[in-house]
């Protein structure tokens, strides 16, 4: 459990990373970056290949919306889903 | 009827063509020179399918069969080819001859050139009447509606098939007549070499340019940024296109243009053309 846990953190904090260096801004795991108008929606391609290409896992069918890559928050749960944690 | 498409060129449009039709459900051959284009461009649609349908502009699940060869005797089954390679009329020509001599009779042989007119290169196929043009934009597998261009050697009958084949892609087609640039190109690539020459003269930054056609006119994207997007190498292909067959002097490349080309800058795709690019989209 505690070690699940520590994995949704380091998660986290990877794909904080990612936003912030690629949107030079700081944002808190439930903003909205979409609906902030801080990036277009080309920027959520930009998130799919880092998080299949970080976190060694593919995003397919039915999760390949938008509203997973909202925020850093439904990104986290995702991949922790899509690993199976 | 069951559509398979030889789409020659594996470079930038050649295989966005190949996302859009195999997202649709429609199997593709992508033909190449280059076994190393080849795998990159399986790479990028790959990526551009799963673009399109995280933006809901592909069905989200079933796409068709992408084939990647080298070798044109793999099309001898297509039922239409489209022709995606730089735009140079000799190297479309040349590639145009080639494949005209693989393909079954009948199969619709279409052209993505920018500006090169339909007439023109129907001196290069074996039969004129099954060559028309459709200009794409980029990327096509996001933009509905595509420019269909009927030469006047172009035969009914294709220009059914084209029709049949834009439904199976869910694209738009708007019919224009032929001769260089037809109409898109003949208007956009001189408004972005006119664009080009005012940021050279220093009368305004390419922001500036850009924000007066986005803010005043209504325009979703200025020309500039168009042209980044567009690839500023193809921009000057065709405007020399342009230029040799009008011998009008306001498509002759502006030096600014012509520099940014020389020195590897073509835009979207290299990173940096009049606008840096790689960050943030």
């Amino acid at each position: 459990m505690t070690t699940s846990v520590n994995h949704a953190a380091e998660i986290e904090r990877q794909l904080l990373a990612f936003v912030e260096k690629h949107t030079k801004k700081t944002w808190t795991p439930d903003d909205d970056f979409f609906a902030a108008g801080a990036v277009s929606s080309m920027f959520a391609m930009q998130l799919v290949v880092f998080i299949e290409s970080t976190f060694d896992v593919e995003v397919s069918g039915d999760d390949l919306v938008i509203d997973n890559f909202r925020t850093v928050g439904s990104m986290t749960s995702l991949v922790s889903r899509l690993r199976g944690e | 009827m069951n559509h398979r498409i030889g789409v020659l060129g594996a470079g930038v449009m050649g295989a966005a063509i190949a996302t859009l039709a195999i997202g649709h459900g429609v199997p593709v051959v992508l033909v190449d020179v280059d076994e190393d284009t080849l795998a990159k461009a399986r790479k990028e649609v790959r990526q551009q399918l799963k673009l399109a349908r995280l933006m809901g502009k592909l069905p989200r699940t079933g796409e068709a069969e992408l084939v990647t060869t080298t070798d044109y005797a793999d099309l001898a089954d297509v039922t239409s080819v489209i022709e995606a390679v730089t735009e140079k009329p000799e190297l479309k020509a040349k590639v145009l001859a080639e494949v005209s001599g693989v393909v079954r009779p009948g199969t619709v042989i279409v052209s993505n050139t920018s500006a090169i007119p339909v007439d023109e290169m129907a001196d290069s196929v074996a039969r004129p009447e099954d060559l028309c043009a459709i200009h794409f934009m980029n990327p096509p597998y996001l933009i509905r509606a595509v420019e269909v261009i009927r030469g006047p050697r172009t035969g009914d009958e294709t220009m059914s098939r084209v029709t049949d084949l834009l439904a199976a892609l869910d694209r738009d087609g708007v019919v224009v007549g032929d001769g260089p640039g037809f109409v898109i190109n003949r208007i956009l690539q001189r408004s972005i070499n006119e664009a080009a020459r005012i940021v050279e003269e220093g009368r305004a930054t390419p922001e500036a340019v850009d924000a007066a056609f986005e803010g005043c006119l209504g325009h979703r994207t200025g020309p500039l940024a168009t042209a980044d997007l567009i690839g500023l190498d193809n921009v000057v292909d065709s405007l020399r296109v342009l230029h040799d067959r009008t011998g009008d002097r306001g498509y002759e490349p502006c030096d600014l243009l012509v520099a940014k080309v020389a020195a590897g800058d073509f835009g979207r795709k290299t990173g940096r053309g009049f606008y840096e690019h790689g960050g943030a989209l």
